[in-house]
């Protein structure tokens, strides 16, 4: 499984075009729907684009490959902490199936990818969830490799860039996952300590515990457009409620006006806007010489 | 408020008070079939407290009797002064914050509410925190670090309330700031789960040098309903959930999660508060006088090394 993914940045393409959300489809898909518009998008186009549609600025999910690919300098990648794999240490019901499905389907050990790259020129410790694992939710695996990366950025003095996508923390890990809210948070304590920057993405769908714990606590807050992001889910706040919600509850446009976040940067300007936030909190140029 | 598996004891001890009451009315002595009903009313309590399910503990942790964090400040500490707000936004009657003195030290309390009734629940929101509770408790624990003041937390809620105006006034960034903030504070953390242990609303005032759960509390990262509710969409398999989730203190001790159990009296601590209170005094008063030896600069340390290792793999 991780095999796959190895080969992905052994070979770095300009954008990975294996699909998480496709996959499942027939492999020759050519055509997708686009759910927001219902715009008949070519898929090779689409890529072209980042995943936004054309017509209406949807953004649609990345994979965690997907998300490095367009996001780092080409072959600068390198994983950290690949082999961690959850332990399963409630012996809870379906969870070992459940891991081995996402395991397969998103070729990832777990919910997570990290490890040191560069954008255009910038070298960062940098970490992605995986929305399409047990959606993204974070377990001790996720919990542990971001504590890892941490750490790694006050080593090295590297700043810390983290993409969130995520429903929150891991139900089959009990306090387990819980605990996780607590250790990320207790890291990004050190991290300010030690001086060292900190930006956080949030992408759709960013709830729960993640959003509740080291997505929060950014030097600078950074999502893209349109996407979810909250406490508590949809679902549960109409049931508490008993009411339809706005449109634009829990969005990134709706966090960004009740203060909550400082940017909304649509996907094709992301990598811009990080490396001029690296800018700015560096006392030097980039190395360009690595940058094709 | 009486639970199914309670209804044989109450029914026996209710038959127990009419007899001693026949007793004194009509001078008739009962005195040998009282004690041998007592004798059955123990043995039943001991059967029934001592055997309970998680689904049932966790019926107990959220019952309405059960000793709330008003009644635990009342029966733990002196010199109470209330203290309110967050300085930003308002006071939320879910938290209640103040200062008292334990054991004649001056120390700071934080602590979710939930009401012992019906009226008294609508006004403490159902013991579910607004991002101003979360804020409150940071505040006074900024300022209980400021003297040297202990915190002492006591954890009681369903979760941290989700509706529209939480969320516009960042509830997730309220709890993510008290994990944060918590790890580093520089005064002895104890944090009590006295009830109910409801995900990231329980854990925000949960950071600290100790956690602890009374013996009857649950602690989880989803109730045992809306669990149900994913894995079999069947909310009526909470009891089943229960068991999954590991929930109860005995369990969370049992896996390194938390840092005791306090034991409740026989009956469980709605039963009798009092004695549930001078547990917790006594379990409060060991770790504070251990905190205490222990400078600032090394309990940080401390606290992150232990949280540090949480799910660390092997
Ligand atoms: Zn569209």
């Amino acid at each position: 499984m991780t095999e796959l993914f190895k080969d992905l940045f052994r070979k770095p393409q300009k954008y990975i075009t294996v699909r998480a959300d496709t996959m499942a489809q027939d492999k020759g898909t050519l055509w997708i729907k686009c759910p927001e518009c219902g715009e008949i998008l070519y898929v090779r186009e689409l890529e072209k684009n980042l995943e936004v549609c054309r017509k209406c600025n949807h953004h649609f999910r990345l994979s965690a490959p997907e998300r490095l690919s367009i996001t780092l300098d080409e072959d600068s990648f390198q994983e950290w902490d690949a082999d961690l794999e959850a332990i399963d240490p409630l012996s809870f019901p379906e969870y070992q199936g459940k891991l081995s499905t996402a395991q397969e389907a998103t070729g990832l050990h777990d919910a997570i990818l990290t490890g040191e790259g560069r954008i255009l020129g910038w070298p960062v410790m940098v970490g992605v969830l995986e929305p399409h694992f047990i959606m993204g939710s974070m377990g001790s695996v996720v919990g542990e490799k971001i504590t890892r990366l941490v750490m790694g950025a006050i080593q090295k003095k590297l700043p810390l860039l983290l993409f969130s996508a995520s429903g929150g923390a891991r139900m089959q890990e009990g306090v387990f996952s819980l605990m996780q809210m607590a250790k990320t948070s207790a890291a990004i304590a050190k991290l300010n300590e030690a001086g060292i920057l900190y930006v956080s993405v949030l992408t759709d769908p960013t709830t729960g515990g993640v959003t509740s714990s080291f997505a929060a606590l950014g030097d600078v807050i950074i999502a893209e457009p349109g996407a979810l992001i909250g406490f508590a889910g949809r679902r549960v706040t109409e049931q508490t409620l008993n009411e339809k919600l706005p449109p634009d509850f829990q969005t990134a446009e709706f966090c960004l006006k009740h203060g909550l976040i400082d940017l909304v940067v649509p996907r094709q300007q992301m990598q811009a806007v990080l490396a001029h936030i690296l800018l700015l909190h560096s006392g030097s140029q980039p190395d360009i010489s690595v940058n094709s | 408020m009486l639970l199914d598996f309670e209804k044989p004891l109450v029914e026996l001890e209710n038959r127990i008070s009419e007899l001693k009451n026949y007793t004194g009315e009509k001078g008739i002595d009962l005195g040998v079939e009282i004690e041998s009903l007592e004798k059955r009313s123990l043995d039943l309590k001991k059967e029934i407290y001592q055997n309970l399910t998680p689904w049932q503990r966790t019926q107990l942790a959220r019952h309405v009797e059960r000793p709330n964090t008003l009644d635990y400040i009342k029966m733990l500490f002196t010199d109470w002064l209330p203290l309110s707000g967050d300085r930003l936004f308002g006071d939320d009657p879910a938290i209640v914050g103040g200062i008292g003195k334990f054991e004649g030290r001056p120390v700071t309390v934080i602590g979710q509410v939930k009401g012992h009734n019906t009226k008294e629940n609508l006004a403490r929101n159902f013991g579910m925190t607004h991002p101003e509770g979360f804020r409150k408790c940071w505040r006074l624990a900024q300022q209980a670090a400021k003297f040297h003041r202990p915190v002492l937390s006591f954890i009681d809620t369903p979760g941290a309330y989700s509706g529209i105006d939480a969320e516009e006034r960042g509830q997730a960034w309220a709890i993510a700031n008290n994990l944060y903030a918590f790890a580093r504070l520089k005064t002895p953390l104890i944090a009590v789960i006295t009830g109910e242990g409801g995900s990231g609303g329980a854990l925000a005032l949960g950071v600290g040098d100790a956690l602890l759960m009374m013996e009857n509390a649950v602690f989880s990262v989803i109730s045992p309903e809306g669990c149900a509710a994913i894995l079999w969409k069947d909310a009526s398999r909470a009891s089943q959930a229960a068991e999954a989730l590991k929930m109860t203190a005995s369990e969370l001790l049992r896996l390194g999660l938390i840092d005791g159990v306090v034991p409740e009296p026989l009956g469980g601590a709605h039963r009798d508060p009092q004695g549930a209170a001078v547990n917790l005094r006594q379990e409060l008063r060991q770790i504070l006088q251990a905190l205490q030896q222990i400078d600032p600069d090394t309990l940080v340390e401390l606290r992150w090394k232990r949280i540090r290792g949480i799910g660390e793999p092997k």
